[in-house]
């Protein structure tokens, strides 16, 4: 059934979503109909984390958003963390770490470590396993990804 | 679709709309919708129903909203009131899932395997049902009817679970492949109630719908020192063992065999047994 037009804010903007079908994902209407193809879509079934994006800011799976209840949500993709185009602090520490091989896991892991830096500046080590325990990455074998939260840690609590 | 602010719309939606589904954290629903095996035809949104996302306490009762993500249940007092429930939401997939995922979803799918279940059974949870034309009561036993069976009407939603706060420590413990992000293979609660001398056991994944282990219940009632918290004698412990297993349906599937399953919730109720009183021999 196809639903009403509705507006979803995005970054910090407003996209209108015309001819949308109730049915749609969070993850689909970002990447299909708004453009943002940041955020990855591998399992849809909330497994993977690659999907993951801030709703009013916390972390969730776009996938299992149903797009059109999110209207008056402020929603954050990959995209809306370097605004700018400069990367921001968890950008910038997977870069400096090699935490990036394949990359398809990448969005969705600096979403859910921002959302943490965000909520616990110096986390341990078992802190960022939990936090991170919704993303899967099949290459780095986490070694990197949690050296590159470290950085990540330190690059924030400095500018702050 | 409706985005239902306070219960009496969500309530009024539902009455219109016979064929509406109810959509809270998504993290059931979605995956259904996603892989075309549910379609919607109208929706009405839980998540901004305040009324929905509390929880109050009343003399020796707890009332928690069906909205309640894993993540509240595991904020605030919410962990000290009821350790074994945020244990069981601490388990829950994954930070992503906890965000989203609700108490009264997980009562609603009613899977064999939903965490919170054999907790709210160990509590006797009651769970309250709402429509538009009035409220009802069931215990968790005639809410949950079968695998993914539940008695609701229709017009019907889960506005809370009522469960007591109760005197004595709680256990949640479950068998998956790995900590996060897995379903159970079996999974237990034990919760000790001082004041009425009795330990009550949970246990899921085992039988269609949570079930209690009563005569293990009974049997421990008798061997806990009660007047100095002391342990059960090992030989009292084998048999509380072997009468939790016993009280097991379990089946064979692709996540474990029946006899595997029994054995696992058996070396579980050692466990648990074992830090709720602690200083007993394993
Ligand atoms: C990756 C992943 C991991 C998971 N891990 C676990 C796990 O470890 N343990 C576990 O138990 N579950 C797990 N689940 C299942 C799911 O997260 C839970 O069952 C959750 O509690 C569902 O709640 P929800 O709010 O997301 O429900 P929704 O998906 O919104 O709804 C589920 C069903 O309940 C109905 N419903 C929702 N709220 C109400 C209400 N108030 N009244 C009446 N009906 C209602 C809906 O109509 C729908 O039929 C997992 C799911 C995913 C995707």
């Amino acid at each position: 059934m196809s639903a009403d037009p509705y507006v979803l804010r995005v970054n910090g903007r407003d996209h209108e979503v015309p001819d949308a079908h109730l049915g749609e994902s969070l993850l689909w209407v970002l990447r299909e109909r708004l453009g943002l193809p940041g955020s990855k879509n591998a399992c849809e079934e909330g497994e993977c984390g690659s999907c993951s994006v801030q709703v009013d800011g916390e972390l969730v799976c776009s996938c299992l958003v149903l797009a059109a209840s999110a209207v008056g949500r402020e929603v954050i993709t990959i995209e809306g963390l370097a605004p700018d185009g400069e990367l921001a602090d968890v950008q910038r520490a997977f870069v400096e770490a090699g935490a990036v091989q394949c990359g398809f896991c990448t969005p969705g892991l600096l979403m859910a470590v921002d959302t943490l830096l965000d909520a616990d500046p110096s986390p341990d080590e078992l802190t960022v396993r939990e936090a991170i325990s919704g993303n899967l990455c099949r290459c780095t074998g986490y070694g990197r990804i949690l050296a590159a939260v470290e950085i990540a840690a330190d690059l924030r609590r400095e500018a702050s | 679709m409706t985005i239902a602010r306070t219960l009496d719309d969500a309530c009024a939606a539902l009455a219109e709309h016979p064929q509406a589904r109810l959509l809270a954290g998504g993290t059931d629903l979605m995956v259904g919708v996603n892989r075309g095996q549910v379609g919607l035809d109208h929706v009405v949104v839980l998540d901004r129903v305040d009324e929905l996302r509390a929880w109050h306490r009343t003399g020796d009762d707890l009332l928690l909203g069906a909205g309640l993500t894993y993540a509240d249940l595991g904020r605030g007092d919410l962990p000290g009131l009821l350790p074994a429930l945020a244990q069981a939401a601490r388990t829950v997939g994954s930070p992503q899932i906890r965000n989203a995922g609700t108490l009264g979803g997980n009562l609603a799918t009613a899977s064999p395997a939903g965490d919170t279940l054999p907790v709210l059974a160990a509590l006797d949870a009651t769970v309250l049902l709402r429509s538009a034309t009035g409220s009802r009561e069931l215990p968790l036993a005639g809410f949950v009817t079968g695998v993914k069976q539940n008695a609701l009407e229709p017009d019907e939603l889960i506005e809370a679970v009522r469960v007591p706060v109760l005197d004595g420590p709680q256990e949640f413990l479950k068998v998956g492949t790995r900590n996060a992000m897995v379903i159970s293979v079996v999974s237990l609660a034990l919760v000790v109630d001082r004041g009425g001398r009795g330990v009550r056991v949970g246990l899921g994944s085992v039988a269609p719908v949570p079930l209690r282990a009563a005569e293990a219940e009974a049997h421990l009632a008798d061997h806990v020192g009660w007047d100095d918290g002391s342990p059960p004698a090992p030989d009292a412990v084998d048999r509380f063992v072997e009468l939790v297993a016993g009280a097991a349906r379990p089946i064979d599937d692709h996540r474990g065999s029946a006899d595997y399953r029994r054995h696992a919730v058996g070396v579980l109720a050692r466990r648990a047994l074992h830090r709720a009183f602690p200083g007993g021999d394993r």
